[in-house]
């Protein structure tokens, strides 16, 4: 008497492999493979590791990496910490405009940055030049400075968020039994504090590194103009008609290594020693008084905050709606223009938008149904070996985007299954790389009903379908609700992945955005930005009211 | 009304053997609890007759079909059982009622009969007046008793019921005892009640099976599980007791100190060398003066090593002269006796339970 429901467990298996051990293993196999005769080959290799050129992207990528990490520690560190335990005033306030960072993407903060710190034009150039009456500004964003700047001030909000929630776990009690032992509070928060969420942060450091290295948007508009390249950059230039996928496959292997390997590392620090400490009950917490210190730390936090969100919000909005973005504010600048080019006037940008938040929605339809599906499989133990399906759901978090765009244009670019060209590859690999967030979510969501309320429909006869309608599914409505908008806002920014794989009439906005950028209409630009960042808005504020305060900024990420 | 077999059943977790060799048959309309301590085997029992695990030998068949074996298992919505489960399992986005009407919303039942049945059996539980509300508005009380509701509607073959009331206080638990043999005498459903409490089971059931370490120990009445406990396990797991060693020799049992006549024993033919009784602490009789001798009886001057008044009756440790053993006497309230005081033991062989041997 077999299960009928294990036909449907099956599909969903097959579209796992389809998604994700596809891709990857047409990755493999095509740094491996001659371009023309398809025999086996180490050429590919050669002719991506034998050039210096190519060799010089590779270290650009790891010194921006490393000083990314560096950066964002020292602008993330003491952020959460003054959040966390300290008697800092403005809270909220640091906490919206680290929410804000988080939800202006990496390529709309690298144009805010071009518009405030370009050689001559930049606003902070002007209003250096006119302060002081020097005939040139000493800030130029293109250039390796300005890239790392720039990134992190993307990626800071991970720091932010893993120290963050780290500090929170530990309790009082811990640093109160510093004191009593005789130890200040400077010496109780070096000793006993930050070692407690040094984890955490190591682990911070890692992801910042990872996402610093997979990163395509900002290096793209900064780096090439500065004449320099990085990794992800000159992927990109391989894929240039004729795209030599091979040799891009080839050249991403190392990115990838790399990125399993640190993730594999940053995930044994944490199960290791970070929560020996933190798993404890919470406890009573008493924040530090800090006396006047306070106001500097609201300082740092404000001035750390306005690199990163206030004033390029400032500049991209005054661009968005300016006639000529270097006029100034004035109010004869103003004008509605370049938002009604946007939605309406032109339609490569109208057709964009929509595709966006089409291609968004279908992708995380397709995301959250295929990673509760597995996770319920996994969860009931309806086919043997679960464990696995949870690594293959999880695998493309260690596959930075870029990477995964080349396997999928690899595998799906070629007979027996054709989706170049069609807006299905790109929603497929959005629905992929996203697939992890899906799944812990739905996971999360899932172990959240006792499955003694599902067990109670089939012993009065239900089946197991008829369980999972009437009893199951409405349950996990709410918890699906947040899970489907935390992907939906990554999926609708997506540029690393679609940047590969868009052709003609397959453009979404973030791809327009990047390919206008070298027409140098910034006005455009900053409006297309603006019209992402008002819709992540609103779903953010849904998402509040749905699941809660902290559900963007949490650590489920990982 | 099922009769339900279970024949050498056997259950394991990879190297674990949860449930080992476990057979046992019910009589239509019989109730019998397994009861054991946590970890015995007792719920894993429970979901294979259930049907959502299989088990990995033996079978276990209703009214004469086998629906549980190794190779085949019929799947818990085609076998027509109810059961309650230790979190209820409410549903908490469904109404009492809705709740309640589910089972037979799946037998499609018309929906006028549907609509009296449900009535019916709320006012049965006397939750009449809250069928409208959700379950999150209710007491854990009230929310048993809908659970209890919604599996008896759909008049199951078998009522499966694991750990019911462990999730409720003292109070409402002793009230639920009696609810649920009350519902049992009504409805007369075969049930299978799983819990560790040996209060529960000794009121709501007809037969108790003790289970320890995956095995069945003794399956009895509850009264004959009490005074005739066949094992040192359900001897020590059913109320308190005093577990004797002696030796059977000739015509007499001896233990360390004392002998009792070996006729004066129910089981007098069976005994044969190491032998092992129980004997509850109310079973012995205390007494400031040597009683009558009696021919059966047993008398062994003793010492009190130490005592403790609870109020419904006194708790005694007595040590037999020249003999290290330490006998549990418990008493009435008004029979009192002082630490190091000199005492007659009175014992009754006919209510000593021989143990089997380990």
């Amino acid at each position: 008497m077999r299960d009928r429901s294990l036909v449907v467990w099956l599909l969903l298996i097959a579209l796992l492999l389809l998604l994700v051990i596809n891709p990857l293993a047409r990755l493999l196999w095509a740094s491996f493979q001659h371009p023309d005769t398809g025999a086996l080959t180490l050429e590919n290799y050669v002719a991506a590791y034998g050039r210096w050129r190519h060799v010089e992207a590779l270290i650009n990528s790891l010194v921006i990496g490393l000083a990314v990490a560096v950066v964002c520690t020292v602008f993330g560190v003491p952020m959460a910490w003054a959040v966390s335990r300290t008697d800092m005033p403005g809270k909220g306030l640091v906490w919206a405009a680290v929410l804000g960072t988080f939800i202006m993407p990496n390529y709309l903060g690298a144009v805010a940055w071009i518009l405030m710190a370009g050689p001559n034009a930049g606003w902070l150039n002007r209003i250096y030049t006119g302060l002081t009456g020097a005939t040139a500004g000493p800030f130029n964003v293109y250039s390796m400075t300005g890239l790392v700047l720039v990134i992190a001030c993307y990626s800071f909000p991970y720091m932010f968020v893993f120290t963050r929630s780290a500090l929170d776990l530990i309790s009082s009690e811990m640093e109160d039994a510093a004191s009593t032992l005789g130890a200040g509070a400077l010496r109780t928060t070096l000793r006993v504090t930050l070692p407690l969420a040094l984890p955490a942060i190591m682990g911070a450091f890692i992801v910042e590194f990872l996402e610093a290295i997979a990163l395509f948007g900002a290096p793209a508009l900064i780096a090439l103009p500065a004449r320099f390249q990085v990794m992800t950059t000159m992927l990109w230039q391989m894929f240039e008609f004729p795209p030599r996928v091979q040799v891009a496959a080839a050249y991403s292997m190392p990115l990838l290594l790399i990125t399993v390997f640190l993730f594999w590392l940053q995930y044994r620090l944490i199960a290791r020693k970070g929560f020996v400490a933190l798993t404890g009950k919470g406890g009573e917490r008493r924040l530090v008084r800090l006396g006047p210190w306070r106001w500097a730390l609201l300082g740092y936090c404000l001035f750390i905050t306005s690199l990163s969100f206030f004033m390029p919000i400032l500049v991209v909005l005054q661009a968005a709606f300016a006639r000529a973005w270097g006029r100034g504010f004035s109010w004869d600048n103003v004008t509605l223009r370049n938002v009604r080019f946007v939605l309406f006037d032109q339609t490569a940008t109208r057709a964009a938008t929509v595709n966006t938040f089409v291609y968004a929605a279908t992708a995380s339809i397709i995301a959250l149904g295929l990673a509760l599906a597995i996770a319920y499989i996994v969860a009931r133990r309806l086919v043997p070996l679960g464990r696995v399906l949870t690594y293959v759901a999880m695998a493309p978090f260690v596959i930075p985007g870029i990477v995964l765009a080349i396997g999928f244009y690899a595998a799906y670019t070629a007979k027996p299954l054709v989706l170049y060209g069609t807006a299905w590859i790109l929603i497929l690999a959005f629905a992929t790389r996203f697939l992890p967030i899906a799944y812990t979510n739905s996971d999360a969501a899932l172990r959240s009903i006792n499955p003694e309320l599902e067990d109670a429909a089939r012993i009065l006869g239900g089946g197991r379908i008829l369980a999972l309608r009437r009893v199951v599914a409405p349950l996990l409505r709410r918890g699906l609700a947040g899970a489907f908008i935390l992907v939906f806002i990554p999926a609708t920014r997506e540029l690393s992945s679609a940047i590969f794989l868009y052709t003609t009439g397959t453009q979404v906005l973030s791809v327009l955005l990047f390919d206008k950028s070298d027409e140098g209409n910034f006005e455009v630009l900053s409006s297309m930005g603006l019209i992402l960042v008002v819709v992540t808005v609103a779903l953010v504020l849904v998402g509040f009211r749905l699941v809660g305060r902290d559900f963007l900024l949490r650590r489920t990420a990982t | 009304m099922s009769r339900l077999v279970l024949t050498d059943v056997s259950r394991r977790f990879g190297s674990v053997t949860a449930v080992d060799r476990f057979s046992l048959t019910l009589q239509p309309g019989e109730f019998v609890s397994l009861l054991g301590p946590s970890g015995c085997g007792k719920t894993t029992t429970l979901r294979m007759i259930a049907g959502f695990l299989a088990p990995s030998e033996g079978t276990i068949a209703m009214d004469g079909h086998t629906i549980s074996s190794p190779r085949s298992t019929l799947p818990p919505e085609k076998r027509s059982m109810s059961m309650i489960f230790q979190s209820y399992a409410i549903w908490p986005n469904m109404t009492v009622a809705e709740n309640v009407a589910f089972g037979l919303e799946v037998r499609r039942r018309p929906k006028a009969e549907i609509r009296e049945r449900v009535e019916r059996i709320l006012d049965v539980v006397q939750m009449g007046r809250l069928a409208a509300r959700y379950p999150q508005e209710l007491s854990g009380g009230q929310q048993q008793r809908v659970a209890l509701a919604r599996a008896i509607v759909v008049q199951p073959a078998v009522l499966l019921l694991d750990e019911p009331l462990s999730n409720l206080d003292a109070n409402l638990r002793e009230e639920m005892r009696y609810e649920i043999r009350r519902l049992h005498d009504e409805f007369h459903i075969t049930t299978v009640y799983v819990t560790h409490d040996q209060s529960e089971a000794m009121v709501a059931s007809d037969r108790i099976a003790v289970m320890n370490q995956g095995r069945v120990e003794q399956v009895d009445a509850p009264r004959a599980l009490y005074a005739r406990p066949r094992t040192r396990f359900v001897a020590g797991f059913i109320g308190r007791t005093n577990l004797l060693d002696g030796e059977a020799r000739g015509e007499d049992v001896t233990f360390g100190g004392f002998a009792i006549p070996r006729r004066a024993f129910a089981e007098a033919a069976a005994l044969q060398g190491r032998v092992c009784f129980s004997l509850r602490p109310q079973s012995i009789q205390l007494h400031r003066q040597p009683p009558p001798s009696s021919d059966r009886g047993a008398v062994v001057v003793g010492q009190v090593v130490q005592r403790a008044y609870l109020g419904e009756h006194w708790d005694y440790t007595v040590r037999p002269a020249s003999s290290a053993l330490s006998l549990r006497v418990t008493t009435r309230p008004h029979e009192v006796f002082a630490v190091d005081e000199q005492v007659w033991l009175e014992l009754d062989p006919g209510q000593m339970a021989a143990l089997q041997p380990e």
